[in-house]
């Protein structure tokens, strides 16, 4: 499941990868929580990976997850993780650090932020 | 939960009771005091504060139960990583890389910097009971060990998630029959700090440590357990290069073997004062004395005896070295070297303050385990245990000597007593415990000091009474009898003065009766000769009457013979001279 702007979908400003187990509600309503949130938020500039850890247990060691879902920003580092069903938006902003980021990437995504703003 | 109630009426008896299902844990007393393990398939927590071992005691639960009862087990760490915890365990030998490689233990760490985890909304703890799933399946395990998942709860803020998630994971855990074990910190006024008992009830372990007169000490207590029977009381245990130990009061049943196999004591004269045949094998003897008193030598002499039959004898100072010992020894003719060269003697020293007494009793029970010594001597036991308290002194001594009978040792235990307490009332309390008691003491006397030995007691013999002497001599130990007179005992040149008295009281007695034997004969000699000369003045006296007699007859003959003459020569008047002839032939009577 891959999420892709139109503009630029080799070179995302947020990579973004999100551990579930299996089709849960909890994860179902992560998967869609997020998806609006990108959407609405962060324009075209971002990517989502969605991991099913029931499928591949393994990958649980190695990402070092525990909690479902979990939502693990990849890019830009650092690293940083949200745990829960992202039912709050406003957290899973600040979670995500996107004030900051956007900060700093002023001058590369303003239509985007411009429309953040619009939305609030 | 249909598995779960299969499981339970599978194991209920037709009298309606489910016997509790143990695992070993192959550590050293625990099954012991646990009669027979912890509870297979349930979980049991490991409490205690930093330092206190917990984690050391289930990962030995876990490394023996993949060594020795080949249920592998899971190792889901979340404090340590499992390279440092592969580390740390290496000290006592267990290698858990190895374990992994041959899929006996699967190793899993969780670790979660809390500063990068933002919450939101509603979240399970799921890939936890995926990863122990993965893991359990990866190696078949049968044993899980949680260490410390109360680490989890400085990560997460939403506590009534976690609390729910985990009373979900310890039902999952044992629905799938894994016996877990898991560790947690101990918590102000609960047995743990996030009270996880409350979730795991079966069993609660809690480890303890103190530090009590500088020595750390560490204890261990079944706190709960539920549906079996358990010792209640705290263990000691320690945690050394072989893993953990604890050791119960063992055999607190009075079952030894006895022998009636006697041993020398390498002393003859101390073997004549018991029936003349020594100790009995297995028997613990108690050699109590003041310093000076000989009680080194006369074990060293027991040690070398036992050596010379070709029996293995230990040999455990507290007081000298080895070295210092074997030199000392050599002087008055033991040498114990040799013995050592050939491995018959096993002579170890340490110090006693260097561990606690529970250490002290653990090394003893290991070098017994590995050399399988014949003869145990140590010197002294009295050094061992002081500072401790008469309770403690007496548990230990107990369970030594209780030790030591079991496996059928013969053993001296060497007491060192203070000058001026009374001999007989040993500190260590230990006098019943020991079967025979051998007292040695010194006489002050004459501006001398002279050793004495006697037998207090030997259990099952009719042993002496007599006080001997105790004399090292160049050629070992030797008793003489004590000489006993109206002071007391008489010791020493004492004695020998004594003794020399009384050679010299006989040997007059032996002249004043020769001279008198001498007087008599001489005055029978006298005797004798009077008798003699006597003798010869009556022979000479008869001789003298023969010679009168013999004279007088030759005289009447002569004057016959001159009358016959004369008669003739006158041929006259014969026939008057011829009456007158018959006349006086008449007259005569």
């Amino acid at each position: 499941m891959r999420k892709a702007t139109d503009r630029e979908p080799s070179k995302p400003d947020i990579l973004s990868r999100l551990y579930v187990a299996g089709q849960t509600p909890k994860s179902l309503a992560a998967i869609s929580n997020l998806k609006k949130i990108c959407s609405e938020h962060l324009g075209g500039r971002y990517k989502i990976e969605v991991v099913d850890l029931l499928k591949n247990p393994a990958l649980a060691k190695d990402h070092q997850i525990l909690a479902i879902p979990t939502l693990v920003r990849q890019v830009p580092v650092p690293l940083r993780k949200i745990i829960g069903d992202l039912s709050n938006t406003e957290q899973v902003l600040v979670g995500l650090d996107v004030r900051s980021f956007e900060g700093t990437n002023r001058g590369a995504g303003k239509t985007s932020v411009g429309a953040t703003r619009a939305n609030r | 939960m249909a598995t779960k109630s299969n499981r339970a009426s599978a194991r209920t008896r037709p009298n309606g009771v489910a016997p509790i299902e143990k695992a070993l844990t192959g550590i050293r007393g625990l099954d012991d005091i646990s009669a027979g393990g912890l509870p297979k398939g349930r979980t049991t927590i490991f409490c205690g504060g930093p330092g206190s071992g917990k984690t050391m005691l289930g990962i030995e639960f876990l490394v023996r139960g993949a060594t020795d009862f080949n249920e592998p087990g899971v190792l889901l760490a979340f404090e340590e990583s499992p390279e440092e915890i592969t580390r740390n365990v290496a000290s006592l030998r267990f290698d858990l890389n190895e374990l992994a490689a041959k899929k006996k233990l699967y190793l899993d760490y969780i670790s979660i910097d809390p500063g990068q985890i933002q919450e939101t909304g509603d979240y399970d703890l799921d890939v936890l009971f995926i990863r122990i799933q993965h893991a359990v399946e990866a190696v078949h395990a049968k044993r899980v060990m949680l260490d410390t998942i109360e680490a989890l709860f400085s990560n997460f803020s939403n506590q009534r998630i976690l609390r729910a998630e985990l009373r979900r994971l310890f039902a999952w855990l044992k629905q799938r029959g894994l016996t877990t074990v898991i560790t947690a910190e101990r918590g102000e006024g609960t047995l743990t700090r996030e009270g996880l008992e409350e979730y795991v009830s079966d069993c609660v372990i809690l480890l303890d440590h103190r530090v009590k007169d500088q020595i750390f000490v560490r204890h261990m207590r079944i706190v709960k357990y539920r549906g079996t029977q358990h010792g209640m009381d705290e263990y000691p245990f320690l945690i050394d290069e072989n893993g953990m130990s604890i050791l119960p009061v063992s055999a607190l049943q009075l079952r030894h073997k006895v022998s009636q196999e006697r041993v020398t004591t390498g002393v003859p004269a101390l073997d004549e004062m018991m029936e003349g045949q020594g100790f009995f094998r297995g028997s613990s003897v108690l050699v109590s004395g003041a310093a000076g008193t000989g009680k080194t030598t006369l074990a060293s002499a027991f040690a070398d005896a036992t050596c010379r039959r070709g029996e293995r004898c230990l040999f455990i100072g507290f007081e000298e070295s080895p070295a210092q010992v074997a030199r000392n020894l050599r002087s008055v003719g033991i040498d114990l070297n040799h013995w050592v060269e050939k491995e018959l003697l096993i002579h170890d020293a340490w110090r006693p303050t260097q561990f606690g007494l529970e250490m002290h009793l653990l090394r003893i029970h290991k070098l017994v385990e590995k050399w399988k010594p014949q003869a145990v001597v140590i010197d002294p036991i009295s050094n061992l245990l002081t500072g401790t308290s008469q309770l403690e002194a007496r548990s230990v001594m107990m369970r030594l000597v209780d030790f030591l009978k079991t496996a059928g040792i013969t053993a001296i235990l060497v007491d060192l007593t203070g000058r001026d307490t009374d001999l007989e009332s040993t500190k260590l309390g230990v006098s019943s415990l020991a079967d025979t008691w051998i007292l040695l003491r010194d006489v002050e006397m004459n501006g001398e000091r002279n050793r004495c030995i006697y037998v207090l007691k030997s259990r099952g013999m009719a042993h002496s009474n007599q006080v001997r002497e105790f004399l090292i001599t160049k050629r070992g130990v030797d008793l003489v009898p004590a000489y006993i007179g109206l002071e007391g005992v008489l010791t020493g040149s004492a004695r020998i003065a004594q003794q020399a008295k009384e050679l010299a009281d006989a040997k007059q007695k032996e002249q004043e009766v020769q001279l008198k034997r001498l007087q008599a004969n001489r005055k029978v000699l006298a005797l004798e000769a009077q008798i003699a000369a006597l003798q010869a003045e009556a022979a000479a006296q008869a001789e003298l009457s023969e010679q009168i007699a013999r004279q007088d007859s030759e005289r009447a003959e002569q004057a016959q013979m001159d009358r016959e003459e004369m008669l003739e020569s006158r041929n006259a008047g014969r026939s008057r001279q011829r009456a007158g002839l018959i006349s006086l032939r008449k007259a005569k009577p």
